[in-house]
C-alpha cells in the first residue's frame, strides 16, 4: 500500500473509485457542414457529474434516448467525450491514448444488453471468456484454461462448456457467459448496460441474484444501467435518474424510491405497473402526457418543463442546478417535491 | 350458462420444422365474455402469441396444423374458408401487435392506411372514410388528428404509432381486440398512456380485450381474468384476484416472486425459478414444469388435468399437489409471494 493510500484511509471518506465531472458527449448530425447550420447536433450526455464508490452499485435509470447507454460508453472511453473528466482510481482517463488506456481497461469491464449479439458465434466459449486474459497477458496455456473454467463455474455454468459454441445456449446462459467474460480479468468496476432486459422474468431473477452474489464475493463495483425501475431498485445502493442527457436526481435507493424529489422521478415511478391488483387500484395515477422532446432540440431551462405538472415561468428560463435536499440526495428542480 | 362471445376449446397448433414437430399450443381452452379483459401471460416461447394468432386464423399454412375449436358467437373459425375469416378479421376481431413500426406500411400516410382498411370492408367514399379515420385518431389521443393523418409512420413516435395501430384496429368497430404485447416496446411513461387508452376503450365502448403479455404488472392493471401459460399449456386460470392473491400453481408462485418491485420492502434476493423452460421439440412427459419445480414428486410424471382443485369454480390449475399439501403461501417480509421456500 502506498503512503498516499494509507493517508487517505486514515481520513473518513475513502476516495471514490470513479469520479465524473461535467462529462458531455455531443454527436454532430451526419452530413452536417456544407448546407446545414453548425448547431443541430444531439447532446446525448450534457454535463454529468457523479462519483462511484468502491463496492457500491449505482443504478442509472431513464427512458430510451435519455443518454444512459452513451454515458456508460463514455465512462469506459469506448466513446471519446466531448468535454469533462473521468477519473478512475486517481487517473484521468480522457487524456490517455489507446496504449496507455489498455492496462486500465482490465480493471473496468462491461456486460452488454443483447446476449445474442455480444458473443461471437464462431468462437468457442473458452476463447470468448479467455480473450481478455490473453489480451492483457494474464494467463496462457493450461493456466488460461483452468482460470476460464473456474470463472464459468463461478457464474453457474459447467466447466465442460469450455469447448461449446454460443448457439448451443439459451439467452440466460449466454448472459452468464457474458458475465464470465467480464469477470475473467478480475476487474474492480463492471458497467452493465441493460444486462437483464432481453431476458424473461424468471431468468432475469437468476441473473440479478447472480450479480448480487458476485458482488458480495468479489467486492465488485457496479454501474447498472437499466430502464426497468424494479430491477434497478433490487440491485442498487444509489440511483441516478437521467432525462435528456442530464442527471435530474441522484440519491440513496430507498430515499429516491420512497420520497422522490424531482417530478420526473415521481412520474416514472407512478407509471410502473405493480403486479398487485389492489395496490394498483389504490395508487394515485397522473400519467405523464406527451412524448419526450427531441434531443436535437432540447427545451430551454429545465428540460422536463414541457411535460412537468408543476412547471412555472422560471422552469423555461433557467436551468435548475443539482442541489442536495437530503443527505446524499440531490435533485435538479425549481419546484422540488416534499419541500 | 350461455355461450361466451368467444369460446376456445382444446386449441392445438403444431408446426412441422426441420427438427421435428413442435406443438406450440397444446389443448388450450378459455372463454371471453362481452366487454371482458382476459390476459394470457407467460414467458417467451410459451405459446401465448401463437394462441392469439390462431384465434384470427393467422397460423394457417403448409407447415402449420390447427386443431380444436374457436367459436365466435357460435360460428366455428378453425378450418373456416377465407371468405368467412375475412368477414371476421377487422370487422369483429382486430389485432394490434408488439412492434408498431413493422406493422405499419412505411410508404403510406397513416390516414390512408386506415382509409384503405375501412374501404376494403365497407362501401363508403374516400372522403367519408377519411373523416372516420381522423375521428378514430382523435379518439385514441393523437393530437391534431386531421394534420397527423397526413403523416408517415416514421414521423410518429413509438407511442403515437401504437395509438395509430389501435385506431386502425378499431376502424370497423370490432367487438374483440387482441393485443399482443402492445406496450412491450414502449417506455414506461408511454406504456402507462397506452394501458389507460385500452382501459378507456374497454369501459366506454364495451370492447372485449385479449391481452397477451409477459408483464404481470400490466396484467394487474387491466385484466378481469388471467390464464398463465407454460410450455404450450395453460397451467392456471382464474379471476385476477384468484391468480394474484391465491395462486395455486408453483410456476405462478415463481413468476410472481421473481418480479422486482418499486414499492414495499426490498427482498434480499428475488425468488428465482431454477433452470429454463423445456424445448417443445421434445417436451418432457407429465407435468412440463416438474424439472424446475421444488415440489415435484412421483405423481408429476403423469400429466395433471386443468381442473378446479379447491372449491368448485372457475379457478383451475394443472398441478398434482393436494390443496392441503400445497405449501402455505408464506408472505415474505417484503409482502412478496415466494415459492414456499425460505429465501435466505
Amino acid at each position: 500500500m502506498t503512503t498516499v493510500a494509507r493517508q487517505e484511509q486514515a481520513s473518513a471518506e475513502p476516495p471514490p473509485l470513479l469520479e465524473v465531472k461535467d462529462l458531455a458527449k455531443h454527436f454532430s448530425k451526419p452530413g452536417a457542414g456544407l448546407f446545414s447550420r453548425s448547431d443541430g447536433g444531439v447532446r446525448a450526455v450534457d454535463g454529468v457529474s457523479f462519483e462511484l464508490r468502491e463496492g457500491e452499485t449505482l443504478g442509472l435509470v431513464g427512458e430510451s434516448g435519455c443518454g444512459k447507454s452513451t454515458l456508460a460508453r463514455v465512462l469506459l472511453q469506448l466513446l471519446k467525450p466531448t468535454a469533462g473528466s473521468v477519473c478512475f482510481r486517481g487517473t484521468e482517463l480522457t487524456s490517455l491514448g489507446t496504449r496507455k488506456l489498455r492496462p486500465l481497461r482490465r480493471d473496468m469491464q462491461m456486460i452488454f444488453q443483447d446476449p445474442y449479439a455480444s458473443l461471437n458465434p464462431r468462437k468457442r466459449i473458452g476463447q470468448i471468456v479467455g480473450q481478455p486474459l490473453k489480451i492483457h497477458g494474464l494467463a496462457e496455456g493450461s493456466e488460461l484454461k483452468s482460470r476460464v473454467q473456474d470463472t464459468l463455474e463461478r457464474v453457474g455454468l459447467s466447466a465442460d462448456y469450455y469447448s461449446r459454441f454460443p448457439h448451443e445456449f439459451s439467452g440466460g446462459q449466454r448472459q452468464r457467459i457474458g458475465i464470465a467474460r467480464a469477470l475473467a480479468p478480475e476487474p474492480s468496476l463492471i458497467v452493465a448496460d441493460e444486462p437483464v432486459s432481453a431476458l424473461d422474468v424468471s431468468i432475469q431473477a437468476q441473473i440479478v441474484n447472480l450479480m448480487a452474489d458476485l458482488q458480495g464475493e468479489l467486492g465488485l463495483t457496479y454501474l447498472f444501467v437499466a430502464h426497468d425501475l424494479g430491477v434497478v431498485r433490487q440491485v442498487s445502493d444509489r440511483i441516478a435518474v437521467m432525462y435528456m442527457g442530464k442527471i435530474v436526481e441522484l440519491g440513496p435507493s430507498e430515499s429516491v424510491y420512497s420520497r422522490p424529489i424531482h417530478p420526473y422521478t415521481e412520474s416514472l415511478l407512478a407509471a410502473v405497473p405493480i403486479p398487485d391488483p389492489h395496490l394498483n387500484a389504490e395508487r394515485e395515477r397522473r400519467p405523464l402526457s406527451g412524448d419526450p422532446p427531441s434531443p436535437s432540440d432540447p427545451p430551454s431551462g429545465c428540460r422536463f418543463h414541457t411535460r412537468c405538472p408543476h412547471a412555472t415561468d422560471v422552469c423555461s428560463e433557467a436551468e435548475p442546478p443539482l442541489v442536495e435536499y437530503r443527505p446524499g440526495h440531490f435533485a435538479a428542480c425549481h419546484h422540488p417535491l416534499g419541500s | 350458462m350461455s355461450e361466451p362471445l368467444l369460446s376456445v376449446d382444446e386449441l392445438e397448433v403444431t408446426f412441422r420444422t426441420e427438427d421435428g414437430a413442435v406443438r406450440a399450443v397444446d389443448r388450450v381452452s378459455f372463454g371471453l365474455e362481452r366487454g371482458e379483459v382476459v390476459s394470457i401471460v407467460g414467458e417467451s416461447g410459451c405459446g401465448k402469441s401463437v394462441t392469439a394468432m390462431s384465434l384470427m386464423g393467422l397460423t394457417e399454412g403448409p407447415n402449420a396444423s390447427v386443431g380444436g375449436s374457436v367459436r365466435l358467437d357460435g360460428q366455428e373459425l378453425v378450418g373456416a374458408d377465407g371468405e368467412t375469416l375475412r368477414a371476421v378479421r377487422g370487422d369483429r376481431m382486430a389485432m394490434v401487435f408488439q412492434n408498431p413500426m413493422t406493422s405499419l406500411n412505411p410508404v403510406h400516410r397513416i390516414g390512408n392506411q386506415i382509409v384503405e382498411q375501412i374501404r376494403a370492408h365497407r362501401d363508403v367514399g374516400k372522403r367519408e372514410a377519411m373523416d372516420r379515420a381522423v375521428e378514430l385518431l382523435d379518439a385514441v389521443g393523437v393530437p391534431d388528428a386531421e394534420e397527423r393523418a397526413r403523416s408517415y409512420p416514421h414521423e410518429f413516435s413509438g407511442g403515437m404509432r401504437q395509438r395509430a395501430m389501435i385506431a386502425m384496429a378499431l376502424s370497423l368497430d370490432p367487438e374483440i381486440l387482441i393485443a399482443d404485447e402492445p406496450t412491450t416496446a414502449l417506455d414506461v411513461t408511454i406504456q402507462a398512456q397506452i394501458i389507460e387508452l385500452l382501459r378507456k376503450l374497454n369501459r366506454e365502448r364495451g370492447l372485449a380485450v385479449i391481452l397477451i403479455t409477459h408483464d404481470l404488472g400490466v396484467v394487474a392493471e387491466i385484466a378481469d381474468r388471467v390464464a398463465v401459460m407454460y410450455a404450450g399449456r395453460i397451467v392456471e386460470t382464474g379471476s385476477l384476484d384468484e391468480v394474484f392473491y391465491d395462486p395455486r400453481h408453483p410456476y405462478t408462485w415463481g413468476l410472481l416472486g421473481s418480479v422486482p418491485r418499486v414499492g414495499g420492502e426490498r427482498p434480499r434476493r428475488l425468488a428465482q425459478i431454477e433452470g429454463q423452460p423445456p424445448s417443445l421439440l421434445n417436451p418432457p412427459s407429465g407435468c412440463r414444469f416438474r424439472a424446475r419445480c421444488p415440489h415435484a414428486f412421483n405423481m408429476c410424471e403423469s400429466e395433471p388435468e386443468l381442473i378446479a382443485r379447491g372449491e368448485p369454480g372457475d379457478h383451475l390449475d394443472r398441478c398434482w399437489l393436494e390443496i392441503a399439501e400445497r405449501p402455505v403461501l408464506r408472505e415474505l417480509p417484503s409482502g412478496q409471494i415466494g415459492l414456499g421456500v425460505p429465501t435466505s
